[in-house]
């Protein structure tokens, strides 16, 4: 806040035609902010780039693809409507049995065994719960709405644990057995089929957030998220953008539930413990909110380091875990994707001035 | 029945012994220290070891946990903990998970996964008839020193020069200040017999509650509905907010025990809808 | 023609806000005491009183941040008392704050976007990008131009000067196309060598657009407002034309310097 004042309107300005650069019309630039980038594309190059790589890692790659999407549902949220959630693995949770139950009991029985409905399924049944709950967010404090949705978060696990006939308790959904994706591809030992299925799903829903935030709906989060007390003043209806989007996000968190479900074929309840709350909410800070690519890029460091730590001391994983938060929250400010735009600004910046002392 | 309503209220006076530090600062500073329960942990551990390791007596632990889970809180606070007052809430949370994991996995790593066991002295096992009611001699023991703890306190908080300037700075910690109270320093004095408290707690629960290295986490949802129906204003919203959970607690999980952990939760989120100040404290300021 | 000329001037007649035995009170302190008020279409009003009268709590309440305990508010003959903030500044009710409200890591253009998408209904669009609707970002831009922050619609708006974010959050209720514009304090804090753009700016707003303004430099009220309130411990003290105020001994006595009437 305190740079506000500091700062001469002159250094503040930078007009875009002072580089010399044929002026653009402000709806141009705006519209040139939602373009697709050399890097975005080169990301999802590397994503789909890594099956030819990794041929043996095809399953680990999948599930950090889940994990990254579960981490973007999040970004909705956090990065572009300000809402500090802790519950985010309640929806995964849904959305993980909801796929399962519906791959349980609709194995082999025609379209309705497919996939995909089992993921329409999964994220319906998680876009509900996200629903009903999403006025439970609209009120309070931040630390109002974290103990709010972290509660709600422990009722969902407490009800799939208890209830043992439809979910088997503790020990597990049982018997989930995927059909072939649209009738032709089955899963098999090695992951191909779910390398693709997940690729191809992920990069959907991120197509979906993509032109989400960058619509006008999208900009009006950030609104709210600026200040929502002049949103509400400009005629905004704050409550229901923050509604749908919550429920928007518990969608996509269970819809990357039901593809964990689906490419594992089992749901536990170690999918809605409290600890895949509190991990994919890590892997967004670690990866930086508000980008889109910080939940992905997040999975992505997260699993390696949880590789890497897990070669040496599996069994104290936990620890490092809690040492990269405690760091995080002391020394990093908007995570790997903040650190790297910081790092080519300088790049960039020294480049222009080398041009222009 | 007599019995529940016994174990129900030293369960809760345990809770609140545990919870009343987090209580405190989270009025005092507006933060909010989810690892809270790893200082309680701090004291359990401290007692196991003391005991069954080095076979000192009982209640010699006792105070040897609440010195040590106060140190341990001073030095915390010193360092970690002063750095994320201006923080966002969220940061404030992910930090104190993130101890929170290091804890559980440190204690993993030192003491092994399994629960703990903490033998008592034989003059503590006993049961004793108290109205009809067959009642634990720890249990009284457990309410006796709580009970203790309680009274002090409130004396501390509504009747010392200390007392006045802790209510002085939670109720308006700018306004405090320029009235030249030393808020840091009350605060980090209050930090370190908050979680010094916990240690006594953790102490004194050893033999109740599960001692392992999931204690903190376990725990955080309880101090979290303290705090919720109780507020963080006072130090009697807490109290009767756990005496309230203890016996609500032990009496759901001996009627309806499949449903008892769901009861808790739903109430805790019913009152934060509600009452987002918490049940217990006066009318909400705004 | 001639019957749209009628229309105006029967609006004219008829007040655009009315508020009737409006009454707030904070627990003991009465905010506001039974004020009945009524502001003309096309009024430049000013709404002056010492540090406390209840003025920002006012305006508060016609904007729908804070619910009346008793009284009615009525704009256009319609009672309004109860509607949301949105619902007032959907019918016509814009305004600025005394401390700047805006969206410190967006730009400027955004922030006034966001304004004409909501009141275009074009906010809940979420396919396509927001630069296609061109129509509208160039409305934008044109009222940035007309409050002379042009060079700076693309900056972020948390690192402009405090003066042109002073600007910036008029040009943000301008948006709306407000039919009254409630100003609080617009040069609250500026320095002295950029009062005198504000000071512009509001002399040009829009002759149909009805304008109360809450102001303690008084050269900037006596040179903008045509009327004044003067509230004095939540009640209206006295009403008038600008020279009924300035010579009203009562008003001397409670609240104004002998210096700036002399200035008049």
């Amino acid at each position: 806040m305190s740079a506000i004042d500091a700062k001469p309107p002159a250094e503040a300005a930078a007009p875009p035609a002072a580089s010399g650069a044929p002026a653009v019309s402000p709806a141009a630039r705006l519209l040139a902010g939602s373009r697709w980038r050399w890097y975005e594309f080169a990301f999802w190059g590397l994503a789909l780039g890594s099956y030819f790589v990794f041929p043996n890692k095809l399953m680990l790659i999948s599930e950090i693809l889940i994990l990254g999407l579960l981490a973007l549902s999040i970004d909705l949220t956090l990065g572009y409507a300000g809402l500090v959630t802790l519950g985010q693995g309640a929806f995964f949770g849904v959305g993980a049995y909801a796929a399962g139950l519906a791959a349980k009991y609709g194995a082999g029985a025609g379209p309705w065994s497919d996939p995909l409905l089992g993921l329409v399924i999964a994220a319906g049944a998680a876009g509900l719960v996200g629903f009903v709950t999403s006025f439970l967010v609209l009120r309070g404090s931040d630390l109002t709405r974290l103990m709010v949705t972290l509660g709600v978060a422990l009722i969902v696990e407490e009800i799939v644990t208890q209830a043992k006939s439809v979910t088997g308790g503790s020990d597990g959904l049982q018997g989930v057995m995927s059909s072939n994706v649209l009738g032709m591809w089955s899963f098999d030992l090695y992951g191909k089929t779910a390398f693709w299925y997940v690729l191809i799903v992920t990069f959907v829903c991120f197509w979906f957030c993509r032109r989400l935030v960058n619509s006008p709906f999208g900009l009006s989060l950030l609104a709210i998220k600026g200040n929502p007390l002049r949103a509400r003043a400009i005629g905004m209806p704050v409550n229901a953008r923050l509604v749908a989007i919550y429920t928007i996000s518990a969608a996509i968190a269970g819809l990357a539930g039901g593809l964990l479900t689906q490419t594992t074929q089992f749901a536990s309840p170690d999918m809605v413990a409290f600890h895949r709350s509190a991990d994919s909410l890590l892997i967004l800070i670690f990866g930086g909110s508000g980008h889109l690519y910080g939940g992905l890029i997040g999975a992505v460091a997260f699993r390696i380091m949880q590789d890497f730590i897990g070669n040496i001391t599996p069994q104290y994983w936990l620890f490092w875990v809690g040492l990269v938060l405690v760091l995080l929250v002391l020394f990093v400010r908007n995570g790997i994707v903040g650190l790297m735009a910081n790092g080519w600004r300088r790049l960039t910046q020294k480049s222009h001035e080398g041009k222009n002392p | 029945m007599l019995t529940i309503l016994f174990d129900g209220v030293a369960y809760g006076m345990l809770l609140f012994v545990l919870a009343v530090g987090l209580c405190i600062t989270l009025g005092l500073m507006n933060f909010i220290n989810l690892a809270h329960g790893a200082f309680a942990m701090a004291g359990g551990y401290l007692t196991v070891v003391m005991m069954n390791r080095m076979g000192i007596s009982f209640y010699w632990c006792l105070p040897a946990a609440f010195i040590f889970a106060a140190v341990l809180g001073v030095v915390l606070e010193r360092t970690l903990y002063r750095r994320l007052y201006d923080k966002t809430h969220l940061d404030q949370v992910l930090f104190s998970i993130g101890l929170i994991f290091m804890a559980t996995a440190a204690v993993d790593y030192a003491m092994g996964a399994s629960q703990q066991i903490v033998n008592l002295p034989p003059e503590l096992n006993g049961r004793v008839e108290i109205l009809g009611a067959n009642v634990g001699v720890y249990r009284l023991f457990v309410i006796a020193i709580c009970g203790l703890l309680t009274i002090a306190l409130q004396y501390v908080i509504a009747r010392t020069r200390f007392g006045s300037r802790l209510r002085a700075s939670v109720d308006d910690g700018r306004v405090a200040r320029g009235l030249g109270i030393d808020v840091t320093g009350i605060f980090a004095l209050t930090f370190a017999v908050g979680s010094g408290l916990a240690g006594l707690g953790g102490a004194l629960g050893a033999s109740i509650l599960s001692m392992d290295p999931s204690f903190p986490l376990k725990y955080m949802i309880y101090f979290l509905i303290v705090i919720s129906v109780g507020g963080a204003s006072t130090i009697t919203g807490p109290f009767f907010a756990s005496i309230l959970l203890g016996v609500a607690d032990v009496a759901g999980k001996y009627f309806i025990p499949a449903v008892g952990g769901f009861i808790i939760y739903t109430i805790m989120v019913a009152v934060l809808i509600f009452r987002p100040q918490g049940l217990f404290t006066r009318s909400a300021k705004r | 023609m001639s019957f749209v000329q009628t229309a105006a001037a029967v609006e004219t007649a008829s007040p655009v806000l009315q508020t009737k035995a409006l009454c707030k009170a904070f627990g003991g302190i009465t905010a506001t005491d039974n004020v009945t008020f009524s502001l003309p279409a096309g009024a430049r009003h000013a709404l002056i009183g010492p540090n406390g009268a209840g003025k920002t709590t006012f305006v508060n309440q016609l904007s729908g941040v804070l619910l009346p305990t008793s009284g009615t508010i009525l704009l256009n003959g319609v009672d309004i008392t109860n509607w949301s903030v949105r619902a007032r500044s959907r019918a016509g009710i814009a305004r600025t704050f005394q401390i700047n409200q805006l969206y410190a890591d967006l730009t400027p253009l955004q922030s006034v976007l966001i304004a004409i998408n909501e009141r275009e209904n074009a906010a809940s669009s979420w396919f396509k990008p927001v630069g296609v609707r061109s129509d509208l970002v160039d409305e934008a831009a044109a009222l940035l131009a007309r409050l002379s922050l042009s060079d700076v619609i693309h900056a972020r708006v948390g690192s402009l000067a405090y003066g042109r974010q002073r600007l910036l959050e008029i040009a943000i209720a301008l948006a709306a196309k407000p039919q009254v514009l409630l100003l609080d304090e617009p040069a609250a804090g500026v320095p002295e060598g950029e009062r005198d753009q504000i000071l512009d700016v509001v002399a040009a707003l829009p002759a149909h657009v009805s304008l109360i303004l809450i102001e303690h430099d008084m050269d900037l009220v006596f040179r903008f407002a045509k009327t004044l309130s003067v509230l004095v411990n939540g009640a209206l003290f006295v009403e008038g034309t600008r020279d009924e105020i300035a010579n009203d001994p009562r008003v001397r006595q409670v609240y104004l310097g002998e210096e700036v009437i002399s200035n008049v």
